[in-house]
């Protein structure tokens, strides 16, 4: 099954804590497998998140959207049972399975009571194992695939997205919606969704955490049974995207009284030193309700309901992203303002007090983040995925202090260029010039 | 600043709140405030809720959105806070807010690490009394609001069909009537109009405190006392006084056309009872009966029926929330498959509802169901929030605390009989609104 309602994805930064709110416990199987673990026995049940590097842009060249149908397919029948088999088992046993797929990662969550852990487990087992990717399932799967694919070129947030998306990385799979188009679905054929997980569901890309009411021990045998047969190594991992996006205004027109603007330029790399500055100042421009961008565009000139921007730093790809939707008619004035802000943070950085209370915010909100086992989970898997060491959760905070404001100056010189965003504006602006 | 629920989905619905009163208790301030703490002590957090029981059903004819207007008002300043101190000092801190209105209440919460509750705490009881709306603060928030509408309703062909569905369901009763407002209206309010709503409803009388998380029941209730027990009442406030629906007697039917429509399908909203205080077992089982048809897409009557067999429809849904105030939908929706009009989808819905209540549920499926409520008050407890704002609902919607604690046990009591006649009772087209999302040019136009 394929959600049908799909929202503009947004990337958000860095997901980490300050203080040792959670004791992180390593567990290689005996099969080799490397999960992070945090045992926690209050409520009887264990959340496990697994995540499969590459992704969709793992797509066979010809093939897009291939890796896309084939996660749909995970659930539709496997093993002994078929789609309807599978769901009934799930619900009997009050498991609750999901897999997703992005430009960068294959998702597989799962919570399953302590009670009848066991058999949750083979269950999964069998959907990441023995998909049966059957004809009748195929085919039920690819119709809600290419609703969605029709329902996205009449959205605009989604047109939006795409042209941002073509403009910014032309041929490379990050240039093309992952749904693929309705002429490459069409074609896909059950011997692609085989190859298609074999590309992208390997050992040698796999990251893993669980937390909850679980052993390591435990863990350890389940992550052989669970994951332990498959193939050692996938698809190679796809190069580097290079950014090709330029600075102005390129307008999609779209009948609706409102227009959504996506805009952005280059951004940077988590790995980069001056991450944890760009983070604060991205914080700072359109990261919360008080933001420059938020007073400026909507508590003093009322041209926007909500207005944000992003750090979106990818596997193979960073921009620095922002988003709005704004009455025809205003929508050029809050491109204006946009772009002012933009390049009042790049000549004048920001004061003390501001940085000051960023930072704040930033660091006080860490600890917030780690207040389920599912979240917890979540956080784990990206922090292995960004190669950060367990204990990265304990010094994270000291790296958002360390920013100095003279770092803040030099690297919002360094990156933010108004003159090299480009606006994608869906809509009919009025005395906007492409 | 969002405004409330429009479609809350099932699973919302059938996650209960934990049985037993472990680690909840409450208490009630002379002044009438009522405050519930729920404890969970595995992380440092707090989440501190104040609910009105102000929604935009209980807006003056004529003034549709102030009761949304006054939400977003209240995040401007007090005798005591600048314009957007409040918000920018809970960041400053660490922690998020933000608020909702829905019909039955308005709502604001922060999310704080848990030393700070008195923080928050006493600036959410300074703007429950000391609000300052000036000049400049309203008029341009109105503009805000008015973008607001313009992205999530005009923007959204199935928001505005959804805006005239509940218009036709409700003759007479305000649930007729979006929160966000008509934009007519909206853009007739004034500063006067909102001074009034807060002026009734913002008052310890009219709300209930929520604190949930890692925090001492005991501090809750000093800290309570110090902020909010100084606060007057509004006197005279009495019941809400809300219209009641008349009886539906003929089946209501539309058709709404939009170039940008990005799906085209067809909607049902059946008139149905909600969850009342000391007796919520038709909308218990209303609750099951939703699950039933539409909650699993590969196992559910309807998702069997319309997706897997006949291949009419690729997706089905099935909402039902009875925590309402005063009598809800119940709601079905068919995504007709490619090729397949909405007049064949809708003949196909009307087909397997009538299978339904002919052959009554499977036995395996209720029993898989059954399973499922008992494992959602296990999963429940994964998320406090999502505890703490069912018990501002319930409270805000005419209903106890014993009745949150009890959900879980009436949806347990649920039988295969009492799902039937809640299905004989309520799936009922004469006391329904049919509607048809389409292109200009879609197929099926013409019945």
């Amino acid at each position: 099954m394929i959600q049908l309602v799909a929202a503009l994805a947004l990337v958000f930064g860095l997901a980490t804590p300050a203080r040792a709110v959670v004791e992180i416990i390593e567990v290689i199987s005996p099969g080799g497998l490397t999960a992070w673990l945090v045992e926690n026995h209050e409520i009887p049940f264990t959340a496990l998140e697994i995540r499969f590097a590459g992704g969709a842009s793992l797509d066979a060249p010809g093939k897009r959207g291939a890796i896309n149908l084939m996660t749909g397919l995970l659930e539709e029948g496997a093993g002994p049972l078929d789609a309807q088999g599978f769901a009934e088992a799930a619900e009997s046993l009050a498991a609750e399975f999901r897999f997703d797929v992005g430009d960068d990662l294959l998702s597989v969550s799962a919570r399953m009571l302590t009670e009848n852990r066991v058999a949750a487990v083979e269950l999964l087992r069998s959907a990441l194992i023995e998909p049966r990717f059957e004809s009748d399932a195929l085919e039920r799967v690819r119709g809600q695939v290419f609703s969605i694919i029709d329902a996205d070129s009449r959205d605009p947030d989604e047109i939006a997205s795409d042209t941002f998306g073509r403009l910014a990385w032309g041929g490379h799979p990050y240039g093309s919606s992952l749904n693929g188009t309705m002429e490459s679905v069409a074609a896909l054929t059950q011997a692609d969704m085989f190859e298609a997980k074999d590309r992208a569901m390997a050992r040698d890309r796999i990251r893993i955490a669980a937390v909850g009411d679980i052993s390591p021990d435990e863990l350890g045998a389940l992550l052989d049974t669970l994951l332990g047969a498959l193939p050692e190594t996938g698809a190679p991992m796809p190069p580097r995207a290079e950014l090709a996006l330029t600075g102005g205004v390129t307008v999609v027109d779209f009948a609706s009284p409102q227009s959504v603007v996506l805009f952005g330029h280059a951004g940077l790399s988590m790995r980069d030193p001056d991450y944890f500055a760009a983070y604060l100042i991205d914080h700072m421009m359109g990261g919360g309700i008080g933001s420059r961008l938020m007073t400026e565009v909507r508590a003093k000139r009322g041209l926007s309901y909500g207005i944000s921007s992003f750090l979106a730093p990818r596997d193979r790809s960073e921009t620095w992203q922002g988003y709005f939707a704004s009455a025809n008619e205003k929508v050029a004035e809050a491109v204006a303002v946009t772009r002012a802000e933009w390049a009042r943070m790049a000549q004048n950085g920001v004061d003390e007090a501001e940085l000051a209370a960023a930072k704040t915010y930033l660091t006080g909100a860490y600890p917030l983040r780690f207040d389920g086992n599912r979240q917890i989970a979540s956080i784990l898997v990206g922090m292995q995925h960004l190669g950060l060491p367990r204990d990265y959760i304990n010094t994270r905070n000291a790296r958002v202090e360390a920013v100095t404001l003279e770092d803040v100056r030099r690297v919002a010189a360094r990156l933010l260029d108004a003159g090299a965003l480009r606006f994608v504006v869906v809509g009919r602006p009025v005395g906007l010039a492409e | 600043m969002t405004f409330g629920r429009i479609w809350l989905c099932l699973s919302l619905a059938l996650a209960a709140a934990q049985a037993s009163a472990e680690g909840i208790s409450r208490f009630t301030l002379e002044n009438g405030l009522e405050a519930v703490v729920i404890e969970d002590h595995r992380a440092p957090v707090v989440v501190h809720m104040v609910w009105y029981r102000a929604g935009a059903a209980d807006e003056a004819r004529g003034t549709s959105g102030v009761a949304h207007f006054l939400e977003h008002l209240m995040f401007k300043g007090t005798d005591e806070l600048a314009p957007g101190e409040l918000s920018a000092t809970v960041e400053a801190n660490g922690g998020s807010d933000n608020a909702f209105t829905s019909h039955d209440y308005t709502a604001y919460f922060q999310r704080i690490a848990a030393d700070r509750l008195e923080l928050v705490m006493r600036m959410e009881a300074d703007r429950m009394r000391d609000l300052v709306l000036s000049e400049d603060d309203w008029a341009t928030e109105l503009q805000v609001i008015i973008e607001e509408r313009n992205q999530r309703i005009d923007s959204d062909p199935g928001a505005l069909l959804r805006e005239q569905m509940n218009a036709a369901q409700y003759l007479n009763h305000p649930y007729g009537t979006p929160v966000i407002g008509w934009r007519h209206e909206m853009e007739a309010l004034t500063r006067a109009d909102a001074q009034a709503w807060y002026d009734r409803y913002y008052a310890p009388n009219n709300a209930v405190l929520v604190v949930a998380g890692d925090v001492d029941p005991a501090e809750v209730e000093r800290l309570a006392r110090l902020y909010y027990g100084v606060l007057a009442p509004t006197e005279g406030l009495g019941e809400r006084q809300r219209v009641a629906e008349p009886p539906q007697l003929a089946e209501r039917r539309l058709t709404y056309a939009d170039p940008r429509v990005q799906r085209p399908y067809v909607t049902r909203s059946y008139l149905a009872p909600e969850r009342n205080a000391g007796d919520q077992s038709e909308a218990a089982a209303l609750t099951v009966l939703a699950e039933l048809l539409g909650g699993n897409a590969a196992t559910s009557v309807l998702g069997r029926a319309l997706v897997f067999d006949s291949g009419k429809a690729i997706a089905v849904r099935v909402s039902y929330d009875g925590t309402s105030h005063d009598e809800t939908t119940f709601g079905i929706t068919v995504v007709p498959a490619a090729g397949v009009s909405l007049a064949d989808a809708e003949a196909a819905l009307d087909e397997a509802l009538a299978a339904f209540l002919r052959d009554g549920p499977d036995p395996a499926q209720f029993a898989r169901i059954s399973t499922q409520i008992s494992a959602s008050e296990i999963y429940t407890r994964d998320n406090v929030q999502g505890m703490a704002r069912r018990y501002g609902e319930a409270l805000t919607s005419g209903l106890a605390i014993a009745d949150v604690q009890g959900w879980p046990e009436a949806l347990r009591a649920v039988s295969e009989a009492d799902v039937m006649a809640a299905a004989e009772a309520v799936l009922v087209r004469r006391r329904s609104v049919t509607a048809w999302l389409m292109r200009p040019e879609a197929e099926g136009v013409r019945q």
